[in-house]
């Protein structure tokens, strides 16, 4: 039996790995999220025949449960909250990771329940195992609900600081680390090992909470592959290979992506981490700027659909405003408008735009756009000096020049899609007010800028109608 | 061979981010929320730890701890993977 346990879970492994290479193209994406989920049905099935699970009971309860949470988080959630939902289920997966590293803690304590006397003699490997899982699980758990309640509202989107944050938070670690050498010399100590699991939790609280709300892609990306590390560490615990694999392969791709966006923004992660912009998060009327006392100028629906009915090329820059305004249906009916007049319209998607990697493709995906419209920033950045008109819907310091040449913008030197070499650049904002980033955009006082104000979904949707009408 | 277990382990971790790397640095863009949710769901492996824990023959802390833990995973397992394939179906290839 256990041989043939062991042979299924290798079978699961490798159903992970083609699963994640499919999820590699959009062809084999939902073959290869089947051949995860069928790996996962093998796994589980193979540890319920396991020789140690005895009851089934609160198997079966928990699974029904979990199940139905699952199953109402899956279909009822808006593809406008993919972050959030995303932000919470690494929560759940690194909660799992704590619960069983505690689980099994109490399981090998011969003291547990009751005082046997027995020596407790815990395997070095098997601790060590068990402090990461408290320490990984429980900062992704509190970390996860913290970034969830941010994308939700439900807690600051802003930059929040605390006195003293960085020692804290470097204390906090060392003293787990000490509590974790401490449980490897005295097992029998379960003060200590709750200690070390409430210390985690908090600890997760306060390294996410200064995280502004622009920063979550990075963040949420994190909290990904710490969810995953905290798989592979529950793996050391029961010293399965499976857990180890599994939890190695989403570790690494939370860190790959990870690095994606923090390219994407020219920051380090640590800078990320630490807090990032002084005021970012903090939206308000544009600070008086020196560089540029011109006024910008302004574009209503009409004049912008008759300057539109002309072109041969439109590209569209949406952002995490766009979302906010649930205008991707609205912005989709642009482009079937615009094509149907013989125009070339595409997408240009920026890596941060959004709240988390890929948010923007997955809400226009949604209203039906096909994915080869949504081109990537390095394959599109160049047709910009050959595009006609720009159309920038709710994003801003993506396409701010100023972090081209500006060395004192906070921006200089990230990548930004070049929307101010096309002939015309439009931006749909509902004011004249500052990105996340809590810098001015001097592209909006270019000459071939003109901003259309407005509601983006209201905008877009008023904008159709008049290209109708024309 | 006991003692050179965990190193095995060990062995299997590092081979496996390997593989992880490699894997994941060919996904494009567009897929990066998908990728994200679906590795997600496979982060949700922790299941096996947790039906372990919540069949222990006694009813102990274990227990509950381990069905608390199915629960948390299996809401992994089951909303990343539904969700995972409730967003890929929308991609479309014009």
């Amino acid at each position: 039996m256990r041989i043939a346990i062991e042979i299924t879970y290798l079978v699961s492994s490798i159903l992970f790995i083609f699963g994640i290479k499919f999820l590699g193209s959009p062809k084999t994406a939902r073959k290869g999220n089947l051949y995860a989920a069928i790996g996962m049905f093998l796994a589980i099935s193979a540890t319920l025949l396991d020789q140690e699970v005895l009851t089934y009971e609160w198997i079966i309860i928990g699974a029904i449960i979990g199940s139905a949470v699952g199953l109402v988080l899956a279909y009822k959630t808006p593809m406008t909250g993919m972050p959030q939902m995303v932000g919470m289920l690494n929560g759940f997966g690194g909660g799992a990771s704590t619960l069983v590293a505690l689980a099994e803690y109490f399981r090998l304590n011969p003291n547990y329940p009751v005082d046997t006397g027995l020596p407790f003699n815990l395997p070095i490997d098997t601790g060590i195992a068990i402090v990461l899982s408290l320490l990984i699980g429980g900062v992704t758990f509190t970390g996860s609900m913290i970034a969830f309640g941010k994308l939700q509202g439900i807690v600051t989107g802003k930059v929040v600081k605390y006195p003293l944050q960085h020692p804290l938070n470097l204390f906090l670690i060392l003293l787990v680390l000490a509590g974790g050498v401490f449980i490897l010399l005295n097992p029998s100590n379960i003060p200590v090992v709750l200690i070390i699991t409430f210390i985690s939790l908090v600890l997760g609280v306060l390294l996410v909470l200064p995280i502004g709300g622009a920063d979550m892609p990075v963040a949420i990306s994190l909290l990904n592959s710490y969810s995953g590390l905290a798989g592979s560490t529950t793996g050391f615990v029961l010293g399965n290979n499976e857990l180890i694999i599994a939890g190695a392969l989403v570790g690494a791709s939370g860190i790959i992506l990870t690095n994606i966006m923090c390219k994407a923004m020219n920051r380090s992660l640590m800078n990320v981490v630490m807090g990032g912009w002084a005021s970012a998060g903090t939206e308000g009327p544009a600070p008086e700027s020196k560089a540029h006392k011109g006024t910008a100028k302004s574009i209503d629906a009409e004049e912008l659909a008759m300057l539109l009915d002309g072109v041969s090329s439109v590209i569209v820059v949406p952002g995490y405003g766009m979302a906010v305004g649930q205008a991707q249906h609205a912005v989709r009916d642009l482009m079937n408008v615009l094509e149907k007049k013989g125009i070339n319209f595409r997408f240009a998607i920026h890596p941060v735009a959004g709240r988390m990697p890929g948010h923007m493709n997955v809400l226009l995906a949604e209203a039906q756009v096909p994915y080869d419209k949504m081109l990537s920033m390095e394959d599109i950045n160049d047709d910009f000096p050959n595009t006609d008109v720009v159309i920038v819907i709710g994003a801003n310091d993506v396409v701010n020049p100023a972090a081209r040449h500006d060395k004192s913008s906070p921006i200089y030197g990230m990548p930004i899609l070049n929307v101010d070499y096309a002939k015309t650049v439009i931006i749909n904002k509902r004011s004249l007010n500052v990105g996340y980033a809590g810098i001015d955009n001097e592209l909006f006082f270019y000459p071939n800028a003109l901003m259309y104000f407005g509601d983006s979904k209201e905008a877009m949707s008023k904008l159709v109608h008049e290209l109708k009408a024309l | 061979m006991e003692d050179f277990l965990f190193l095995m382990h060990i062995y299997v971790f590092v081979l496996a981010i390997f593989v992880g790397f490699e894997l994941i640095t060919k996904v494009p863009p567009t897929l990066h929320t998908p990728l994200m949710s679906g590795s997600n769901a496979i982060s949700g492996i922790t299941i096996v730890g947790a039906i372990l824990s919540a069949g222990l023959e006694q009813f102990t802390i274990s227990t509950i701890l381990g069905l608390v833990a199915v629960i948390f995973a299996m809401i992994n397992v089951v909303g990343g993977f539904l969700v995972t394939d409730r967003m890929l179906k929308m991609f479309k290839k014009k």
